[in-house]
């Protein structure tokens, strides 16, 4: 026999799942909302979204090859979806040099600090965007309205998101069925007609990214369903409690980021639990964490903040939420 | 909604190329190289000698303990030697190697291609008779089969699960032994049912053989307490654990044996074996294999004799491909890579796979991502990422309390991880140690 052969351990073949075709998913997922924020905000959308996601190579690139002097990784997408995330959570007339900054934080101490894909414990786009809202508070919070698509990137008309509106409103004491007039309608919401970070207006066009996500099966339901589901549940009860100070369970999930949150950041692979009860456990969290804020706390939005926090405790859910193990003997 | 099992599993892609290949005979070879260690367990004891007459279905090697096998002749002839040659494994193992002079058999032997359907041997007797015929498990786990059949003190089985599952990719030997020999495994599952005293045997076929399951089915009318049951295509149902989940909803407990939840599992090779050792004499010196592969010219299934060079079976399968880049023993999931065709085949060979060489190198392993994927496909419910990390890290006492030694090596952690992490290698290598280490502790 003339032919060399391999050897090796079984299996000998695999299924061709890779981390690029993962990653590429999810862009693709991501695509409908983009389109929308383009639609909706025109050329402010298009450059920052362009400038998120070139200087998130950038930085990956320069801090691979001369920093960590490691062979650049850019290639395997998760860069492309650090950039785009990076911009869905940012208003679209974001002056660029703060986006910049925004990505040198989100790759440079998010990601690579932690030694880059796999290894980080926060989601990468959510440390840019949160030390963006804390280092320049009145850049990130004045939302241009969504006009159509226009070609005026940073003279744009602004507005107050819908939860900022009621935050606002009942702080100054006015009763919540009169500011629920001032707020778009559950459609409009759905529809993406509302002020607001670029990427988190378009309800239904992130919704139809989720659908593509769990077709594909490049996520399981258990995150996003835990994250809403809680988000509903929590609120609908303080609603019932006090109609006249607490929005109801539709108006949560259509405002703000949480589905945004719950649908591509959430789910993150390297900072969410491994096991489905992880999952579960961890956006259960993430939905509890998200009203408490919102209500209760500073900032009219608290997904951000309530994905960081509960990022932080992933490790300890996957050391002890153990999935059920066949044969496992029933308390 | 079809059964399966309760936990993970995947669904590679099926490349059964042979399926519709009847079984032929394989030439007999001019020389055989039979090893007295077919099976798992103490080797057996040669009783031949250089220049000793065997004829075909002659005992050759006794079975040296409880578990063990005897040994026979697949051919008739003079024994040239009993000696060391490299076998399957890569290992110098003890070979019975005979010159082939005709094809006598033993008188004892009922050749007549008569159905025997009446089970004259008592229970004692039908047990005594599978241990004195060399079957072993047939699946590929070569367990000898009548250990199975001698329950515990203490244990009793109440039904018995005959696994026609065949779950790895590519073999069909199980699927064509069923097309063409349907009443034959039949009459061999009743006498297995006979010497464990139940009254209930299920046979668990996937739903991607449905001329199978339709043929059994016709045919197990005819027969007392046989039930076949489709089941849904999904890879490791060939695990006894798992069948034993998709047939009757049981679970086996950590480190338990299928005797615990009363059922016994014999493959449907292994129910064609005892059905011609019972009721026709016939010792395991023969038995069918699946050759196949991409590249190969005529995929297809064999009847061959226990030591016939792998070589001839790839030969009248059409030669082997220029672009062969890996030879498997068994099927891609679990399989074992060959050096060489230049091995004898034994009762342990189902199939063999040839890969082209494209298909053949792994992938480069990059970082985890955290998928969970490995998570949620393990049929055990274990943590492959973790076990990994643990057996890299040598933390053998945490690999032993996330349940290593629960891993049945079905190879889906691996086979799904989009980053082609080499997951099941190093946790192989974690169950080696943590057993090591678990024994010495006894």
């Amino acid at each position: 026999m003339n032919t060399k052969v391999l050897i090796a351990p079984s299996p000998h073949v695999h299924s061709g799942d890779s981390i690029q075709k993962n990653m590429y998913g999810v862009v693709f997922a991501m695509l409908p909302a983009l389109i929308f924020s383009f639609v909706y905000f025109g050329m402010g959308a298009i450059i920052v979204t362009l400038t998120a996601v070139a200087s998130c190579y950038l930085f990956e690139f320069l801090i691979t090859k001369y920093l960590l002097k490691k062979v650049p990784t850019i290639t395997d997408g998760s860069a492309l979806i650090t950039g785009i995330l990076l911009a869905f959570n940012v208003p679209a007339n974001l002056p660029i040099w703060i986006i910049l900054i925004g990505a040198l934080v989100a790759i440079g101490i998010g990601k690579m600090t932690f030694g880059g894909l796999g290894n980080n414990v926060f989601n990468p786009a959510l440390v840019g965007r949160v030390f963006l809202l804390i280092s320049f508070p009145v850049q990130m919070t004045s939302w241009p309205k969504a006009l159509g698509f226009n070609t005026s990137y940073l003279d744009a008309e602004t507005g107050a998101t819908p939860l900022a509106i009621i935050k606002e409103g009942l702080k100054n004491g006015e009763p919540l069925s009169q500011l629920m007039h001032d707020v778009p309608s559950n459609l409009d919401l759905l529809m993406g007609n509302m002020g607001g970070s670029m990427g988190e207006v378009a309800g239904a066009a992130l919704l139809l990214g989720l659908a593509y996500m769990l077709f594909k099966k490049i996520i399981t339901w258990h995150i996003p369903v835990a994250v809403l589901g809680t988000v509903a549940v929590f609120s609908g009860i303080l609603h019932m409690a006090n109609p006249e100070a607490y929005a109801g369970p539709l108006f949560h999930l259509l405002t703000g980021g949480l589905l945004l949150g719950a649908i591509f950041m959430a789910t993150d692979y390297v900072t969410s639990p491994m096991s489905n009860k992880g999952m579960l456990i961890y956006g259960i969290g993430i939905g509890f964490l998200t009203v408490i804020i919102r209500v209760f706390g500073a900032y009219p939005e608290g997904v951000s903040f309530a994905i960081l926090i509960m990022n932080a405790f992933v490790p300890l859910i996957n050391v002890y939420v153990k999935p059920k193990r066949f044969g496992e003997k029933r308390k | 909604m079809l059964k399966t099992f309760s936990l993970g599993g995947i669904h590679p892609a099926e490349n059964k190329l042979s399926a519709n290949s009847a079984i032929q005979v394989l030439p007999i070879p001019e020389i055989v190289s039979i090893p007295i260690s077919q099976h798992i367990g103490a080797p057996a004891t040669p009783i031949v000698k250089k220049g000793d007459e065997v004829k075909v279905g002659q005992l050759i090697a006794k079975s040296s303990g409880f578990v063990s096998a005897n040994i026979h002749s697949s051919v008739s002839g003079t024994v040239f030697k009993v000696d060391e040659i490299i076998d399957a494994s890569s290992f110098r193992r003890t070979c019975v190697i005979i010159k082939v002079d005709g094809d006598e058999w033993m008188e004892t032997i009922d050749r007549s291609k008569d159905l025997v359907k009446e089970i004259s041997a008592s229970k004692e007797e039908i047990v005594k008779k599978i241990a004195e015929a060399g079957i072993v498990g047939l699946g590929g786990a070569t367990f000898p089969a009548h250990v199975k059949l001698s329950v515990p003190p203490g244990k009793t089985a109440d039904v018995l699960i005959i696994n026609a599952v065949e779950c790895e990719p590519y073999l069909t030997s199980d699927h064509r032994v069923m097309l063409e020999k349907g009443d034959e495994v039949l009459v061999g599952t009743q006498v297995l049912m006979k010497a464990l005293g139940v009254d209930k045997a299920i046979i668990g076929i996937e739903n991607n053989k449905p001329d199978a399951i339709a043929h059994l089915t016709k045919l197990a009318a005819n027969y007392q307490g046989i039930e076949i049951c489709p089941l849904k295509t999904q890879y490791p149902q060939g695990g006894e654990k798992q069948l034993i989940s998709a047939t009757i909803k049981r679970e086996i407990p950590s480190g338990a044996l299928p005797i615990e939840v009363g059922a016994v599992v014999q493959n449907v090779g292994t129910a064609l074996a005892v059905y011609e050792a019972v009721q026709k004499n016939k010792p395991l010196f023969e038995r069918v294999a699946t050759i196949t592969g991409k590249s190969l010219k005529n995929p297809s299934n064999w009847l061959f004799r226990i030591g016939t060079p792998v070589k001839d079976l790839v030969d009248a399968a059409g030669g082997l491909p220029e672009d062969t880049g890996k030879i498997i023993g068994g099927g891609p999931m679990m399989g074992k890579a060959l050096t060489t065709i230049d091995v004898p085949l034994t009762k342990g060979s189902s199939g063999l796979l040839l890969i082209p060489r494209e298909e053949a190198a792994r992938k480069e392993a990059k970082p985890c991502i955290r998928c969970g994927k490995c998570v949620s496909v393990c049929p055990m419910g274990l943590e492959p990422f973790l076990l990994m990390v643990l057996a890299d890290k040598k933390e053998y006492e945490r690999l032993e309390s996330d349940a290593v030694m629960d891993c049945i090596e079905c190879g889906s952690c691996s086979f799904t991880c989009p980053a082609n992490r080499p997951l099941l290698d190093y946790i192989r290598l974690g169950k080696g140690k943590v057993g090591q280490i678990m024994r010495s502790r006894k």
